[in-house]
């Protein structure tokens, strides 16, 4: 009995010697068939399941984007849920290729949690939602209140240093998830809800009095959000980062799911016909890919207004403007570095 | 003996570890250890590599640095400048405070319940068999979660006490508020405060040592004064009238300190967006305490009913038989002997208790795990170091538990001579 727990023991040692054997995760992904890609448990507009139980979202977008780069198919991915506490261990072990999930980029998650940010996909700062019956219009009315808040996040530090640099107390009610903060909130179990604004907009736009909540002027942080992959593997990075890229790219050089397939045809801008594989130059073959990644990274959601103006934009119920995230031609921070 | 020393010549050999019987078994023993701990080894060998391939070292340095976050029970002085290995002992008093009020009260509710079960009244015994069943079959986490529902959904927030004409009101002369947020009480307040003890990590305030200890000795000087009597009753035959002096010993003291120090209540008000002062009791807490109440209690119920059980029927026939009633019977015959029977499972009872309080998290109540294995471990990510530390902390608690509980369990075990 003793020696076959030992020998179980043996063998799931060998087992996780061998798993840890480094090949690259491109080879990974591409012998596996699939991307495992780590979203959050569910915030709408940004990765939560529709009515059918397809993923959709501004950051299942990105992991779609890179599944049609690598594996030629935007449904190849393998959706896995992380909570704010969960992800980055997810991602250290390997159990996710990449994490798409409304992370903040810091210096501490770069260097000391050894990650690679593959560049922000939506510039976004912490804001407080609170009920427009408690007749508060500004952040600085809120000492003493209760605030729930997600525990595990970079806003559960911008909230202890807002608070303590304008000299006010607060009660913090530490929360798991989206799902049990809304839950919180709207039984008055606390007074405000504070997260990215973004979230808070994605939130509120699921309540049944959507007008009854009002976000504060205020935005107390930068949250630079955006994909990130575990250091060690500068190809793998290399390929998320430029398929972020493509996306923005084709935003700024027009090239839309529309009219993607007549322009692979061949154009006048070489740099659209470098994107889009219809030139000479094999920019795809540099990190181990083919001659037609971006077309397809771009051709399965369309670009980055296209992503935006369907998830979050205005004409949805989040309603989030562009704000920050358009373009940098018009006054936003988006910027792609070129492709050459 | 002396007569059949060793054959000569038969010196010990090699192969006698394996073909004689006086060493096999001990050669067996000694290379199983050996491999146990060279497999122990290796894997420790093995994690660390990897841990070193992934570029991560195994440092212990992100304790003494600034923790960033608040947390909001606690029990000794903590800011979000105070360090990470403060959040430890923040949240280490936390899981002590909810594991031992919690035993506290499983233990009365289970006692109760046992003996209940065993009523000849059938609704009594049934009522407590669907208790016990009830509880003990449905999974803790469900039961925290649910009662944590339950008040938050149902009790009114603070906003219902507000207004000409509130919908919701205080109890007990405006003295109590139950809202979905945790319940406010009053709490005491001393005009002439003797100040507080600084013991390093904790500071205590010296008002309620002081009343603990007054109260110590009025009931050791009432004890004293219930001696005298008897020695006087012993001799003279007639008990000294003591009721007028024991009073004044019990209630006294306490009473004149209490006068001294200036003390009176601190009644929670409504301001601003929470009720403010007194003492305040979070739901989380709340939820807690009395799931862990209800649902180890049953387990505890279950042990007292196989403990008097345990207790031959003979034992409560020859009690009656001496004239004692139910209730004595009971108390001075078969508790203290099923006792003997019911400690040991106790024991492990709370130590469960004391490992549940780990399930906090999921109403954010700020223990153990929620700050050193929760926040911490998040904002760090030191996995390996946070995880070691906490089961660390939890393998200490509760030897110390068991430990203590010995000590007990040795004192009430049948002592054979």
């Amino acid at each position: 009995m003793n020696k076959t727990v030992f020998f179980g023991a043996m063998t799931a040692a060998v087992t996780l010697v061998a798993g840890a054997a480094s090949a690259t995760v491109l080879d990974e992904v591409k012998a596996r068939g699939e991307l495992n890609c780590g979203v959050s448990t569910g915030v709408n507009g940004f990765s939560a399941p529709d009515s059918a139980g397809e993923w959709q979202g501004f950051d299942v977008a990105v992991c779609r984007a890179v599944a049609a780069a690598v594996l030629g198919d935007p449904k190849k991915v393998k959706f896995v849920t992380t909570t704010g506490q969960t992800r980055f261990t997810a991602l250290a072990s390997g159990e996710i290729d990449m994490l798409a999930r409304n992370t903040t980029w810091t210096l501490s998650r770069d260097a000391d949690l050894k990650f690679t940010f593959a560049g922000v996909n939506y510039y976004d700062g912490q804001g407080f939602m609170i009920n427009k019956a408690m007749g508060v219009s500004s952040a600085k009315e809120l000492d003493g209140s209760t605030v729930c808040i997600q525990t595990g996040t970079t806003t559960e530090l911008n909230l202890a240093d807002y608070f303590k640099a304008n000299n006010m107390t607060y009660e913090p009610v530490p929360i798991e998830t989206n799902a049990e903060a809304q839950q919180q909130y709207l039984a008055g179990a606390c007074d405000v809800y504070t997260t990215d604004a973004s979230g808070l907009a994605a939130t509120r736009a699921t309540f049944a009095d959507p007008e009854n909540h009002a976000l504060l002027p205020e935005i107390i942080s930068k949250e630079p959000l955006g994909p990130l992959v575990a250091h060690g593997d500068d190809q793998w990075a290399d390929i998320v980062r430029w398929t972020m890229n493509a996306l923005v790219a084709a935003e700024e050089l027009g090239i839309t799911s529309a009219n993607i397939e007549e322009l692979s045809k061949g154009t006048a801008n070489p740099e659209v016909d470098r994107m889009l594989g219809s030139s000479e130059d094999d920019l795809g073959a540099m990190f181990g890919l083919d001659k037609q990644w971006a077309k397809r990274a771009i051709a399965a959601n369309g670009n980055y207004g296209e992503i935006f103006a369907a998830n979050i934009g205005e004409s949805t119920p989040i309603g989030l403007a562009r704000g920050l995230n358009a373009l940098w031609t018009q006054g936003g921070l988006q910027y792609s570095p070129p492709f050459r | 003996m002396a007569m059949t020393s060793e054959p000569s010549g038969s010196s010990f050999r090699l192969s006698m570890l394996i073909y004689d019987t006086r060493y096999r078994s001990i050669t067996i023993q000694i290379l199983f250890l050996f491999l146990f701990m060279a497999g122990f080894a290796w894997l420790v060998d093995n994690t660390l590599a990897n841990l070193a391939q992934k570029g991560k070292d195994i440092n212990f340095g992100f304790l003494g640095s600034r923790a960033g976050y608040d947390i909001n029970q606690m029990l000794v002085n903590y800011t979000n400048d105070s360090s990470h290995a403060r959040a430890w002992i923040v949240g280490l008093l936390n899981t002590l405070v909810l594991a031992v009020a919690a035993c506290a009260s499983a233990t009365v509710i289970g006692v109760i319940a046992g003996v209940l079960r065993l009523s000849k009244s059938w609704i009594v015994s049934k009522i407590m068999t669907v208790y016990v069943e009830i509880f003990r079959n449905v999974p803790l986490l469900l039961w925290i979660i649910v009662i944590f529902a339950v008040l938050t959904e149902i009790t009114p927030a603070p906003n219902a006490f507000r207004g000409e004409n509130p919908t919701s009101s205080m109890f007990f002369f405006d003295s109590v508020a139950i809202t979905n947020r945790g319940t406010y009480l009053p709490g005491a307040l001393f005009d002439r405060s003797l100040g507080d003890i600084n013991l390093g990590i904790v500071s205590v305030s010296t008002n309620y040592i002081v009343l603990i200890a007054l109260i110590i000795a009025s009931i050791w000087g009432y004890r004293a004064l219930q001696r005298k009597a008897g020695v006087v009753q012993e001799a003279t035959g007639v008990r000294p009238v003591t009721w007028w002096k024991s009073a004044l010993i019990l209630i006294a003291p306490t009473l004149i300190a209490l006068l001294a120090m200036g003390f009176h209540l601190e009644y929670p008000e409504l301001k601003g967006f929470n009720f403010q002062g007194g003492s305040y009791l979070r739901n989380s807490f709340i939820a807690m305490w009395l799931a862990l109440t209800l649902y180890t209690g049953a387990f505890i119920a279950e042990n007292v009913r196989a403990g008097i059980l345990a207790i031959s029927k003979g034992q409560t026939e020859a009690a009656f038989a001496l004239g004692l009633r139910p209730n004595r019977t009971m108390n001075l015959v078969i508790l203290p002997q099923a006792l003997r029977v019911i400690i040991p499972p106790l024991i492990s009872q709370y130590l469960n208790i004391t490992k549940n309080t780990s399930l906090a998290i999921a109403v954010g109540y700020m223990d153990l795990r929620a700050t050193l294995g929760g926040i911490t471990l998040n904002q760090t990510g030191r996995e390996l170091e946070c995880m070691l530390l906490l089961m660390m902390t939890y393998l200490i608690v509760s030897l110390m538990i068991s430990g203590a509980m010995n000590v007990y369990n040795n004192s009430v075990k049948l002592k054979e001579r």
